[in-house]
């Protein structure tokens, strides 16, 4: 019995002061969000009950559906280039490193440097770049693409691809790095085998190496999941909090954050419907990660 | 290996391929080194040469912008605050999360899987959205502008990935060798600091960057719950030049190279556990 609760003692040591602060500071707030949108608040005091007043009027009330759809198509785009292009692309250039491609100890170091610029940095840097007189367009003219050119972030169709674009530029260097790693983790008797039985390397690479590294495939598309749905600091670094140009490139990240710090609409703090925007936030993450797991998974095979 | 990326015996739609990664991976490392020359040139240069030729060189290597963002603006303030902040942090999420990733990985109990799932739940649930909480618990701990607001709150944001990481890692270490400390003696104490920790070196190396590098470049909590200027970090110092009417690009230009330095040599010194780590623990 003393041994038992000598080793209680120990995992309670070990585990107790991590679990701790991720209870305050993680789930603690979860469910004070599910608490504080069930209420009316003036400001920063909380008010009557309120039942699902602020999610009904979230998503039924002037202006909060329309920005919130209109938020949420963005953070769709958001996922959907993520996905088509960072992450194909991160396959590729992970599977052209993996299989020993000339350069590629270099280049697995240099692909990773753009996640250690802070956001500020990006935004700024790209900000100038993609100015109409900036750069970017100028290097256009240089190549007689006049044509080409744009206001890479002031016009209200282009502006959210451009800054998509951007953060692909700072992130591709991730996936390609992970996808790079279980490409490696392939055990070698399976590719060799394949070689011996004269597979081409497209056959090779979507027949054996797809099928056996789809569970870094998950943990990507997951943290896609959960990134597209909080984008927050590119908007405000490259566009602003309020989305220019008229909402063009809003997310909910960025709606959220005007709703709760009251800098739009109303111009006061709106902590019910902010903390209704949380609450769905939460659940959007938790059930569209979820079924994505229960979908790849199921594409899994064992060796 | 036999049936690697080799230009030579490749059949020409291999050869095609080849070609067309190795121009797609040169473009990109161009994407990456030239911003990064272009931000420190600039820093070199008087902000209406940064607007007027934007591609061209310094005239001279003139520090002047250096000693006045460092010394006037308070960014030598900023930067050591960034610092303190950063690695404040770092110590308890590696100190915590490793502790914690042992507790769960080397014991065998009722609700470890709870548990795990309890540090897991962090990868999913996004912080940011949790601010209006966070401020309700931040001013009931009275810990509002102070730096243990920020210390705390990054030390969650760091903890789930360094237990999924090192648990994950742990895992694979075998039972024998922590057997054979017990029978001579060693405390469990010991076991983990002194048999576990060592071995899982890689993995903490993967931990560090993964984690030191938002917290070090996030500007979001630290503008919350910061309001003294003697506390305020290198990101929220650069994040004042945001919709500014006119940008002081010079001195903006010299922030960002003077940012971006701690974390470059960290990763340089790193990248090869980084990489190693990554192989080891990550994705399995």
């Amino acid at each position: 019995m003393a041994k038992g609760w000598k080793k209680a003692g120990w995992i309670t040591f070990f585990v107790l002061p991590g679990a701790l602060i991720v209870f305050v500071f993680i789930l603690l707030p979860l469910f004070m969000s599910l608490f504080n949108s069930f209420f009316q608040w003036n400001q920063l005091i909380r008010g009557e009950f309120a039942g699902l007043e602020n999610f009904k009027r979230l998503f039924t009330g002037y202006p909060y559906q329309q920005r919130f759809m209109n938020a949420l198509g963005n953070n769709l785009k958001w996922f959907a280039m993520t996905m088509l292009i960072q992450n194909a692309l991160g396959i590729l250039l992970g599977y052209a490193l993996s299989r020993g491609i000339a350069g590629s100890g270099f280049y697995r170091r240099v692909f990773f440097i753009p996640v250690l610029f802070s956001i500020i940095a990006v935004g700024f840097l790209w900000g100038l770049y993609l100015r109409p007189n900036g750069m970017v367009n100028s290097l256009l003219g240089a190549l007689g693409r006049e044509e080409w050119k744009r206001a890479w972030l002031g016009d209200g169709s282009i502006a959210t691809y451009t800054i998509i674009i951007v953060n692909i530029w700072r992130w591709v260097g991730f996936p390609t790095l992970v996808f790079m790693t279980a490409i490696d983790n392939v055990p070698q008797e399976c590719t060799e085998a394949a070689y011996l039985d004269g597979v081409n390397e497209w056959q090779m690479f979507s027949k054996i190496t797809l099928p056996l590294i789809v569970p870094s495939i998950t943990i990507i598309t997951v943290l896609t999941i959960i990134g597209s749905l909080n984008v927050f600091e590119q908007v405000y670094t490259m566009a602003g909090l309020d989305g220019p140009p008229n909402y063009a490139t809003d997310t909910i990240g960025t709606l959220f954050y005007r709703t709760a710090f009251g800098s739009v609409d109303s111009g006061a703090p709106e902590i019910g419907i902010g903390s209704a925007i949380a609450v769905v936030i939460y659940l959007l993450t938790f059930f569209v990660s979820l079924g994505s797991i229960t979908f790849t998974s199921s594409k899994e095979v064992e060796l | 290996m036999m049936t690697g990326m080799r230009l030579r015996h490749a059949s020409p739609s291999k050869k095609a391929f080849i070609l067309v990664m190795q121009l797609v991976m040169a473009l990109y490392v161009f994407l990456i080194v030239y911003p990064l020359f272009n931000m420190v040139m600039s820093s070199f240069k008087p902000t209406r040469a940064i607007m007027q030729t934007p591609f061209s060189l310094p005239q001279a290597f003139d520090f002047s912008n250096y000693a006045t963002i460092w010394v006037d603006k308070g960014f030598g303030r900023y930067f050591l605050n960034s610092l303190l902040f950063t690695a404040g942090a770092m110590v308890f999420v590696v100190l915590f999360g490793s502790m914690a990733a042992f507790g769960i990985a080397r014991y065998t109990f009722k609700g470890s899987n709870l548990l795990y799932m309890l540090f897991l739940s962090g990868i999913m649930l996004p912080l940011k959205a949790a601010v209006i909480p966070l401020f309700q618990i931040v001013r009931s701990l009275g810990l509002m502008d102070s730096p243990f607001s920020v210390i705390f709150i990054f030390i969650a944001m760091g903890l789930p990935s360094t237990v999924f990481i090192l648990a994950g890692f742990m895992r694979t270490i075998p039972l024998a060798l922590e057997q054979a400390a017990r029978i001579d003696g060693c405390s469990d104490l010991r076991i983990y600091s002194q048999i576990i920790m060592p071995v899982a070196a890689p993995s903490v190396a993967l931990v560090v960057i993964y984690n030191a590098v938002p917290i070090w470049n996030d500007f979001f909590f630290p503008l919350v719950f910061i309001q003294s200027d003697k506390l305020k970090t290198l990101p929220v110092g650069l994040s004042s030049f945001i919709g500014q009417h006119n940008t002081k690009w010079d001195l903006l230009f010299t922030g960002l190279s003077i940012a971006i330095v701690p974390m470059l040599i960290l990763y340089l010194f790193m990248s090869k556990y980084f990489i190693k780590g990554m192989t080891a623990g990550a994705v399995k």
